[in-house]
């Protein structure tokens, strides 16, 4: 049966494709976009890099113009959060006390970022929305040192933006390496000596265990051998959580974020998409939940599909892109820290290769260094399943 | 149809070209260039979803 309203629940990158994919698929009824954030939708990815170095204004991150919104013939109910859903009936509450029915509803609430335990002082910083950004960027215009907790992906990215900017940066984590759990050790090692030479000081490889303050204010991070790096601004970047705690007394399950069969459906008429949704992957034949901007939209464009009646499983090719300082690296289907890694075109030294994760005899994944084309053109090597190998998300 | 592209946008993903490469390539740095501004009508599918899936909203189409 073909829907005649649909009830999208997050109003970001996963959402609004969503909304926008029905409409150009032919969809003509009722469609809701309902988002806890007061603004219009935006793109986080230019949050780490340009928003924070002041290279771009927070407008140049809205998603759409007005304009473009207002043609998608969408109701945006902005800043009122969804508090409870009723799977069976399709009704979502929200914290105005809204009571929105649908025939379809589909999940975008995407993730909140995780916290040091017990950390209100000021000066303590974590980025995942744009007031986030604005923020963190104000504490670094008014800062000397910064400390990044979190080696991944988005610690990686603020600790290069934060250096690019002047600041005396220092990266903590409890992994040797930075992205090693992404990456792997061989390009891992690459990255600590792109940001060794453009002068962030690495002390990896220990937990922090606390943060130090004066006045209510941060001081420092406090590291497992009890070192003390001092601070005048702390990032944490120690990753997000689903955004689940809505769909808590729901009845669906949720692990990892909101489960899915391989069509991103989560029950009749209710389906999830982008960083919130764990679906099985029929290819890899494993539960997969992505955190890239790249799946938003396209899960989002298969979920379209799929409450319209296609019932195609999504069976993407994992990819996500990370800028920091001049590397662009490009990194598509799944790496992984276990996997034998060779460089099969460029060279590191030049700072330009591509390199072949492998893992039981078959390609896993392509690596790009600032070779985007090459890394492209070589993920049609990446092979099916390798059950052994558990799914990676950045 | 006419597609634009906004270079200065672009990040170099290569989705575009993943889903039409006739009307997509990259140059050596990974940045798109336009190989048809005006693509036939039968490629329309194709297009519109190089520039919903592109993730610098880089791609633009009208008519
Ligand atoms: C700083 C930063 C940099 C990034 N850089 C890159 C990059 O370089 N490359 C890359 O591939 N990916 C990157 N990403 C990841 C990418 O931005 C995400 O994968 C993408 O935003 C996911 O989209 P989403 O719509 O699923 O979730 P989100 O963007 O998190 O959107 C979910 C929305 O739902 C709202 N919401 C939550 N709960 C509720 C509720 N109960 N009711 C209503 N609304 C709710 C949230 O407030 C939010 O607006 C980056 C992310 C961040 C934060
Ligand atoms: S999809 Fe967009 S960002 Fe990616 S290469 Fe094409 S134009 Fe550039």
């Amino acid at each position: 049966m073909t829907p005649s309203r649909v009830l999208v629940v997050g109003a970001s990158a996963a959402g609004l494709a969503t909304a926008e994919a029905l409409r150009r698929k032919g969809y003509r009824g009722t469609l809701t976009l309902l988002g806890d954030e007061p603004h219009p939708p935006y793109d986080r990815p230019p949050l780490s890099k340009q928003v924070l170095a002041g290279s771009r204004t927070p407008d140049t991150t809205r998603l759409r113009t007005p304009e473009v919104l207002a043609a998608l013939d969408a109701e945006l109910l902005l800043g009122d959060p969804a508090v409870h859903l009723d799977p069976r009936t399709r009704t979502v509450r929200t914290a105005s006390g809204r009571e929105l029915g649908a025939d379809a509803v589909v999940v975008a609430t995407g993730l909140r970022a995780r916290n040091l335990p017990g950390t209100d002082a000021e000066g303590v910083h974590v980025l995942r929305t744009l007031d986030d950004a604005l923020a963190l960027r104000s504490g670094l215009l008014a800062a000397r040192r910064l400390v990044v907790v979190g080696e991944g992906v988005l610690g990686c990215e603020i600790a290069a933006t934060a250096r690019s900017m002047g600041l005396d940066v220092t990266l903590a984590g409890p992994r040797p390496g930075p992205m090693l759990a992404q990456f792997g050790p061989v390009v891992s090692e690459l990255l600590a000596a792109l940001h060794t030479a453009n002068g962030v000081h690495l002390r990896l490889g220990h937990a922090v265990t606390g943060l130090t303050t004066a006045e209510g204010r941060v001081t420092g991070v406090r590291l497992d051998t009890d070192e003390v790096l001092p601070a005048d601004v702390v990032a944490v970047a120690i990753g997000g959580d689903p955004a689940t705690g809505w769909l808590a007394d729901s009845g669906l399950r949720i692990e990892n974020g909101l489960v899915c069969d391989a069509r991103c459906r989560a029950a009749e008429g209710v389906y999830a998409v982008g960083d919130v949704a764990s679906w099985h992957h029929e290819l890899f034949d494993a539960p997969m939940r992505l955190e890239n901007r790249t799946n938003a939209t396209e899960q989002a464009v298969a979920v379209a599909a799929n409450i319209l009646g296609a019932d195609l499983p999504y069976v993407p090719v994992p990819y996500f892109w990370t800028d920091q300082f001049d590397a662009r690296i490009q990194a598509h289907g799944r790496l992984g820290p276990d996997a034998g890694v060779t460089v099969v075109e460029g060279d590191p030294e030049t700072g330009r290769f591509v390199a072949r994760y492998e893992r039981d005899g078959r390609v896993t994944g392509v690596l790009g260094w600032s070779m985007p084309k090459q890394a492209r053109l070589r993920r049609q090597e990446i092979g099916g399943p390798v059950p052994s190998l558990e799914p990676s998300a950045p | 149809m006419k597609v634009t592209l906004d270079q200065d946008k672009c990040v170099a993903s290569g989705q575009c070209v993943v889903a039409a490469d006739d009307v997509f390539d990259q140059d050596d740095d990974g940045i798109a260039v336009l190989l048809d501004p005006t693509p036939p009508s039968d490629r329309a599918e194709d297009v519109e979803q190089a520039a919903a899936v592109c993730p610098a909203l880089a791609i633009r189409i009208q008519g």
